[in-house]
């Protein structure tokens, strides 16, 4: 297993456009991948499927919020390499 | 025979068949089923032919409306393609051994329910999509028609309560005589829809029309606001008569639409085309625009869940100015408001949205809205005859504040060393009675006014033009209205600046003599109208015309003064019929 954290800073978070590119570039590994957050509100812990764009939106992961990103499988060690540089570049948006 | 009335939404007559656009209620009883494997498969092959069918749409929503309207159906296939969603499915059915239209029914109301729950409207969108996904793989389980357009397939009369922008995205427009619309109004996107492709419309006719079965003859008078449900041959015969008169003249004057247009003294007259995307862009030049005199910038921010980048926005602009090489190109920035359906924007519900906060007000307090706007405008502007325009000006004060901002977007470019238009003209849309009222010191902080004469209407009136019972009061031909615009004009030439119109009446033949006499330099209209205003301008004297503005001006009604018109200038009174 392989995991990797990294701090949200694109403007509207992990939603719209962003969270589509998320999803995207997770369902191109095998791996199985999750993404963490803790919840500011409730103060915990909470966890979806990296690859159900349903699941990356309820997240309400928005900008300043650290994620941790874990991948399972033959190819995790590229599925979180590529999920942090996405982040990381900000969706290629303006930051 | 019966006749009901209307909202006249987009000029011209249709006779044809009804087709009505019914959205189907889906069945999605419990049933128990024992071949859970049999089902699955069933299930499998719905999900399957949703995917064919949203990529279809998507692609077409490609093409005709561009990506940012198109986005959309990308988020409907993500999902589709869902894990979570999709298993939750799947579980269902082989847990409680139930029938998928249920399963998927349970399935979707309970993730649009915990999307519904965030209390954001952002997330109450992706509910809808949710739903809109599930109904249809349900109508794909249940083997019912894929679009409610399924069946059309001689040209028809659109009948329908009200129409979305993705309703509209389904229609083939070949098939599409006009539309009568029960809800909607003069503003809504229907109207805009139907001007654009220079169809006959009404709007606001009622219930009655939805009970009016497909197939039974309609006539549509989108100039009245009128439509004919099974006319009697008489009433059909002369309704033909008018239909072929006005198809000979649009014909003819389609031959000269790329002509300037000239008066018989020599005096020419800028006839450029409103439009909203690089469609409607190719569809102007072809008829004859010299350029664009409002460019709606809304449809960038319509139907997607945030706001376009600057990027995004750049590249739009850029296509449709290409379009158009060094022809001038009005662009209007944003012009919405509480009425307007933009979750993303978070506008708060207002009691009167169009006395709100709307256009240049929102964007004045906005400018995370409002700069990336500008700095696009003005990036795609370079090597283009790009001009801006605010919409909504009430006082000398937002044009003051606006400019400060378009300054500073300018010393930012500057500063980043990115090129951009840096003798862009600025002007407003006067369409704000107190802003014609004080066009005179107006004129001295702008390069140009371009009169909004649908808005200047409504609010010099006091009439909701979408309210069917009012809006006959909210008429440019008003004499309070047209003596607001021989204002504007008159206080824009005093200090030397140009005055286009961009309402409405800048397309009415009828107001094309006085607008002429008035002076106003610049006419913006929907393209199908620009042939048939150029060749009533070739046919006129502008000296001639000043005597007849005046005399217009003088009269006491909207009535007087059209039939004024259609007296002194019989010619015209013939080819509008």
């Amino acid at each position: 297993m392989k995991e990797a954290r990294v701090l949200v800073n694109n403007k509207v978070g992990l939603h719209a456009r962003p969270a589509a590119l998320f999803v995207q570039t997770a369902s191109k590994f095998q791996s199985e991948v999750n993404v963490s957050c803790v919840d500011p509100k409730e103060d915990k812990l909470r966890t979806a499927n990296a690859k159900s764009i349903l699941g990356i939106l309820t997240l309400g992961v928005f900008q300043g919020i650290e994620i941790t990103i874990t991948a399972d499988g033959a190819d995790e060690e590229d599925a979180v390499k590529a999920l942090v540089e996405l982040v990381e570049n900000n969706f290629g948006e303006e930051a | 025979m019966k006749k009901l009335n209307g909202v006249a939404a987009s000029r011209g007559i249709c006779i044809g068949p009804a087709f009505q656009f019914l959205r189907i209620e889906l069945n999605t009883e419990k049933k128990d089923i024992i071949d859970t494997d049999a089902e699955l498969i069933r299930l499998n092959d719905a999900l399957n032919s949703a995917k064919n069918q949203i990529e279809a749409i998507y692609q077409k929503a490609l093409v005709e409306a561009g990506e940012a309207d198109a986005e959309i159906f990308q988020a409907h296939k993500m999902i589709l393609d869902d894990p979570e969603f999709i298993t939750a499915i799947r579980t269902r059915i082989e847990n409680e051994k139930i029938n998928s239209e249920f399963a998927v029914s349970e399935t979707a109301k309970s993730f649009a329910a915990t999307m519904a729950a965030i209390e954001d409207e952002y997330f109450a969108a992706r509910a809808t999509d949710i739903m809109d996904v599930a109904n249809r793989v349900l109508r794909a389980l249940m083997k019912i028609a894929e679009s409610p357009t399924e069946g059309l397939h001689e040209p028809s009369i659109i009948v329908a309560d009200d129409l979305t922008p993705s309703d509209t995205v389904l229609l083939d427009k070949s098939l599409v005589l006009g539309f009568c619309i029960a809800q909607g109004s003069a503003t809504s996107h229907t109207a805009i829809l139907a001007r654009g492709l220079g169809l006959p419309a009404i709007a606001g006719v009622g219930d009655e029309i939805i009970k009016v079965l497909s197939g039974t003859k309609l006539i549509v008078d989108g100039t009245k606001g009128e439509v004919v449900i099974d006319p009697d041959t008489q009433t059909e015969q002369i309704y033909r008569q008018r239909l072929e008169t006005s198809r000979n003249v649009q014909t003819e004057a389609l031959k000269f639409a790329h002509d300037v247009a000239q008066t018989k003294d020599g005096v020419e007259f800028e006839i450029v085309a409103n439009i909203g995307n690089v469609e409607d862009a190719k569809f102007a030049v072809e008829n004859g625009a010299e350029g664009v005199g409002l460019l709606r910038t809304e449809f960038l921010y319509l139907e997607r869940n945030s706001l376009p980048t600057e990027e995004e926005q750049y590249q739009a602009y850029k296509a449709i100015l290409d379009v158009f090489g060094d022809r001038p190109v009005v662009l209007r920035t944003l012009d919405v408001g509480g009425d307007k359906e933009i979750p993303y924007l978070n506008l708060p519900k207002e009691m009167n949205p169009f006395l709100g906060e709307r256009a240049i007000r929102l964007c004045l307090n906005r400018p995370d809205i409002f700069k990336p706007q500008l700095r696009a405008a003005l990036r795609a502007g370079v090597g283009h005859n790009l001009k801006i325009m605010f919409p909504m000006v009430a006082t000398l004060s937002d044009v003051r504040v606006a400019k400060a901002v378009v300054e500073e977007c300018k010393a930012e470019l500057t500063a980043e060393s990115i090129a951009f238009a840096r003798n862009a003209e600025i002007g407003i849309m006067v369409e704000i009675p107190s802003a014609a009222v004080v066009a005179d010191q107006l004129a001295k902080e702008v390069d140009f006014f371009s009169i909004g004469t649908n808005d200047l209407s409504q609010y010099t009136m006091a009439a909701d033009r979408t309210n069917p019972k009012v809006a006959e009061l909210s008429d440019a031909f008003q004499p309070a209205v047209l003596r607001l615009i021989k204002m504007v004009i008159d206080a824009a030439h005093q200090e030397k600046k140009w005055v286009g119109m961009c309402g409405e009446l800048a397309g009415e033949p009828l107001a094309a003599p006085i607008l002429i006499g008035l002076g106003l330099d610049e006419f913006s209209m929907s393209p199908p109208f620009i042939p048939l205003v150029k060749q009533i301008i070739r046919n006129l004297d502008s000296q001639d015309m000043i005597a007849l503005a005046q005399g217009a001006l003088a009269l006491e009604s909207p009535k007087e003064i059209q039939q004024f018109v259609k007296k002194e200038i019989p010619f015209i009174g013939e080819i509008i019929s």
